[in-house]
């Protein structure tokens, strides 16, 4: 049996008291020796930082071994589950708290998986942040050896002086992030510019 | 034409000019579906009638990507995350809250027709005035102090999940002069697959507005359109007490073969 999905909806701007929850954007403690930062800022085609929107993260671990443990809307403070929720500031900016994924697989750097919801964003986009040291192995990695040399650049990470990693998300422009779509997910149609 | 603009406080245009934007691109679809072109199943992203997607849709084509295994799963969430009582709105305080009482229930099918089983589903809402429990929405409705308008649910062993709450109704909103939201419930949802995650809108039947409202206009096919509009159903109703509604929700097949599930269990 085949069935048509049901169509996706702007998420509005009206999900601040809703989707967010406390601890949402730490996947571990701040005090975690291996913690790290992940943020960046959401611009839409003016380059004008987006203030409602909301990211999501989803990862590995650092050995590359992909969570299955629940427990993700109330933390723990112990318990890695792999995911977050954070929703960007009134300037445009969200940040987690988190550790460096690892590879999943021959063939694979590590990256960061991101869907990014906002007001006046029709259906959510799924994108990677790939660790700023793919840059130098890109053959080896499927994706980002299929992606033009030109836009590549919007799915690498940078690295902050602190040792952070920035990632900003374009939703268009000349800097438009590579948005990412999958087998059997619903393509979008009509004109797109 | 007046100058396009994103401001989301313009209120510019009219809804006549609106309206005469949604007729040209629907009119447009239908010509190039009759003529055997593609039959649109989702809300388009550059939908010119609704202001705020101007500047906010991706303007080159989504890059394939063949699903990698932390694609291949989702994050899981169990009965730690979630309590049962988060599926009735009306219990969360003290005091019942003021509106039509309502059960929205349905069916969380993947595009197999498999049951999606053990999955979180958020949803939330205006109350029956209106208005969101939102330090931003300023929209001179009464907030009910009984009423938050937030719910969360895991689905059980068929995919169903069933909320309780209270109907919302539509509000204004300022993406052109006198533009109303159709009354409408968010629902956010996970699949088996990270490639599953959604978030969409459910409207209620009948709806005078739907004709009126860009946001659910961007979904060009009427029979798409129809897939986010829940259905009275009197069964779920109950003597003295609510309403029913019924929503199945579709979400995309599973990139997963059944071999690696099995594996898995």
């Amino acid at each position: 049996m085949k069935l048509t999905p049901t169509p996706g909806q702007t998420v509005g701007p009206f999900f601040g008291y809703a989707l967010p929850f406390a601890g949402g954007e730490d996947l571990v403690d701040r005090t975690h020796p291996d913690a790290v930062r992940l943020h960046g800022t959401v611009y839409d085609g003016d380059g004008v930082p987006v203030p409602d929107a909301i990211v999501e993260l989803w990862q590995p671990d650092q050995r590359g071994v992909i969570p299955q443990e629940p427990g993700s809307l109330h933390r723990d403070g112990y318990t890695f589950t792999g995911w977050g929720r954070a929703a960007v500031d009134a300037t445009g900016h969200y940040s987690f708290t988190t550790m460096e994924p690892g590879s999943t697989g021959d063939g694979v750097a590590p990256y960061f998986l991101l869907t990014v919801f906002a007001r006046g964003l029709m259906d959510r986009l799924f994108t990677r942040a790939y660790l700023p040291e793919a840059a130098a192995a890109v053959d080896q990695d499927r994706l980002l050896s299929s992606v033009s040399e030109e836009r590549r650049g919007t799915l690498l990470a940078t690295r902050d002086a602190d040792g952070g990693l920035r990632f900003d998300i374009h939703l268009q422009g000349e800097l438009e992030t590579v948005f990412l779509t999958y087998p059997n997910t619903p393509q979008f149609t009509g004109p797109q510019g | 034409m007046a100058e396009k603009t994103t401001d989301p406080d313009a209120a510019a245009l009219s809804q006549e000019e609106i309206d005469a934007e949604i007729a040209a691109i629907h009119g447009d679809y239908r010509a190039q579906r009759d003529a055997g072109g593609v039959v649109e199943t989702n809300a388009r992203l550059n939908f010119p009638p609704y202001r705020s997607s101007l500047l906010r849709h991706p303007t080159k084509s989504l890059h394939h990507a063949d699903p990698e295994d932390i694609e291949l799963h989702s994050p899981a969430f169990g009965h730690r995350d979630v309590s049962p009582l988060e599926a009735d709105l009306t219990l969360q305080h003290n005091g019942e809250p003021i509106g039509e009482r309502i059960i929205v229930t349905g069916r969380v099918l993947d595009g197999d027709g498999r049951p999606v089983t053990g999955q979180l589903v958020e949803m939330w809402q205006a109350n029956a005035a209106g208005r969101y429990m939102h330090k931003r929405d300023q929209h001179p409705a009464p907030l009910d102090p009984n009423f938050t308008g937030v719910g969360r649910a895991l689905t059980g062993p068929n995919g169903e999940y069933s909320f309780t709450t209270i109907k919302p109704a539509p509000y204004p909103w300022k993406n052109h002069h006198n533009a109303w939201r159709s009354a409408h419930i968010h629902f956010s949802l996970f699949g088996t697959d990270f490639t599953q995650r959604i978030v969409t809108q459910m409207y209620f039947p009948g709806d005078p507005i739907f004709d009126l409202d860009p946001i659910y206009q961007s979904i060009t096919d009427q029979a798409a359109r129809d897939r986010l509009v829940a259905t009275y159903d009197h069964s779920v109703s109950q003597h003295e007490w609510n309403t029913g509604y019924r929503w199945d929700i579709v979400l995309s097949g599973s990139n997963r073969t059944w071999a690696e599930e099995d594996e898995e269990h």
